[in-house]
């Protein structure tokens, strides 16, 4: 369906401490003693996978509901409307302060060198180049004031500025008959979205966030802002983009959240 | 009406009638049978679906509660958020395929306009007061009482009002017109949860009172 979902060798994340990780995960983890949704070795493989261990066998992790979940980006994917827009907001909505939110404390943040960041495209696109943070601020900007939804079922209005990420895959001569659009963060962090929001008019590589360069909090240098999918489908820090036609699913997705996660 | 009118021998229909209170209309030729067989089957399925949406729904609850207070672990469904949401999106299509199939039914066959109407205010006070006085009759399980009939009418409409509230969270940029009827997303939220408060308040009084009735809960399994 979504392309392959054989075991797949995972890289320790860089820069993140794994003991730190484990304990925050247990934190989010079902009691052992409690696994209603998986069975007990999926639990372990998605904890073991934080941690950079191989992955040896994801058939238990192919439960029903999970079958069903993918049936579900398929319902949704067929829902989505391109030409229908996120409801946006007078200035006056934003929720200020805007909530900090990530698997993460806000000290732990990731800093990017704002002269060092190379932003790495590649995949089914023409031009693969690395852009420096200079030449992506100089493509033209929007703003947009729309709210953010968590998975979680909180939201906060909020107002980003940057390059709709359509008028990018252009400049870069993507194709945009491939399926997927793949980011990876510093911390390691990733997701993946369906081509057809990626070309959505609102779908934002975001370098401003109210009236303001993008803080490291929210995400700098780079975010990808989604108005048509929840908060964690909106990556921070984002280092590197891919076209591709492989399914390579993301950081919560491959823990039992909905892949495409669209509202 | 009162305990004397049930003892002193009363002249009036009226006191004779609150006496016992039982609920008055036609039988429909059914053979015998209080419950079709699509009834039954269409009601335990819904029972089960039910419970997983709303062990599953107080789990996402926990995510992000709306009031001071969360669903303890052992009644909530998944085990986390990411499960619970497995679970919830799993038993949705389960929970509406099986909820029209039945409204469909009992509007196609008639059965909602025999059983469920007429309903009368009066009728529901006058019912309510001989329950609570332990003076309703439940000797025909093939007809409903008024307060029968106001519940289940409700729980229709509450199964209604969920599903609908819960695809405008779930949706409400694709489906934006669902979400402006319930006022907003945060609105929409709380419209979800008290739907449920409702839906959970209905199950209660509904699974005592099939304790108290056991014949009620052996007709919703054989029929008879």
């Amino acid at each position: 369906m979504f392309g392959s979902r054989k075991s797949r060798i995972r890289k320790p994340i860089p820069g993140v401490d794994s003991q730190l990780l484990i304990r925050d995960a247990a934190k989010l983890m079902p009691d052992p003693t409690r696994r209603l949704f998986l069975r007990g070795g999926a639990s372990l493989g998605a904890l073991a996978a934080l941690t950079g261990c191989d992955i040896v066998d994801e058939t238990s992790a192919e439960t029903a509901l999970q079958k069903i979940s993918y049936f579900n980006d398929r319902v949704q994917g067929w829902l989505f409307n391109p030409n229908r827009l996120a409801p946006t907001y007078p200035d006056s909505m934003v929720t200020r302060p805007f909530p900090f939110n990530a698997y993460y404390p806000e000290e732990d943040a990731p800093e990017v060198d704002k002269d060092d960041y190379a932003f790495e495209v590649g995949g089914m696109v023409d031009e693969k180049k690395t852009w420096t943070l200079d030449e992506l601020y100089a493509l033209p900007q929007e703003t947009q004031i729309t709210r953010h939804i968590c998975v979680e079922g909180w939201s906060a209005i909020g107002k980003w500025t940057g390059t709709p990420l359509r008028e990018f895959l252009r400049r870069v001569g993507a194709d945009t008959r491939a399926k997927y659009v793949w980011f990876r963060c510093a911390e390691g962090y990733s997701t993946s979205i369906d081509m057809a929001t990626a070309l959505h008019p609102q779908t934002q590589m975001t370098f401003g966030f109210d009236g303001e360069i993008l803080p490291r909090k929210y995400g700098f240098p780079m975010k990808v802002r989604i108005p048509t999918k929840l908060g964690f489908k909106n990556p921070k820090h984002v280092m590197e983009m891919a076209v591709t036609d492989k399914y390579l699913g993301g950081y919560w997705e491959d823990q039992g959240y909905n892949w495409f996660s669209g509202s | 009406m009162t305990i004397e009118a049930t003892t002193i021998e009363a002249t009036s229909i009226e006191a004779n009638q609150a006496e016992i209170r039982t609920p008055a209309a036609p039988l429909v030729g059914t053979g015998g049978t209080i419950h079709p067989v699509w009834v039954r089957l269409t009601h335990w399925i819904n029972a089960l679906a039910m419970v997983m949406m709303i062990g599953s729904g107080w789990q996402i609850y926990d995510a992000s509660p709306l009031f001071p207070f969360e669903f303890p672990a052992p009644i909530a469904l998944g085990g986390w958020l990411a499960g619970a949401l497995l679970w919830h999106f799993a038993a949705m299509w389960l929970l509406v395929v099986n909820g029209l199939v039945y409204v469909g039914l009992g509007l196609w066959t008639g059965r909602f306009r025999r059983k469920l109407l007429p309903l009368y205010p009066g009728q529901v006070i006058a019912d309510a007061r001989a329950a609570l006085s332990g003076h309703l009759s439940h000797a025909d399980l093939s007809v409903y009482n008024a307060v029968q009939k106001l519940l289940y009418l409700g729980v229709i409409l509450c199964g209604v009002v969920i599903v609908l509230s819960g695809v405008s969270i779930w949706k409400p940029v694709q489906l934006r017109e669902l979400s402006v009827l319930f006022g907003g997303y945060d609105a929409a939220r709380y419209v979800h949860f008290f739907a449920m408060a409702a839906i959970v308040g209905f199950i209660a009084i509904h699974v005592v009172m099939a304790f108290l009735v056991p014949k009620s809960l052996r007709a919703m399994i054989t029929g008879r």
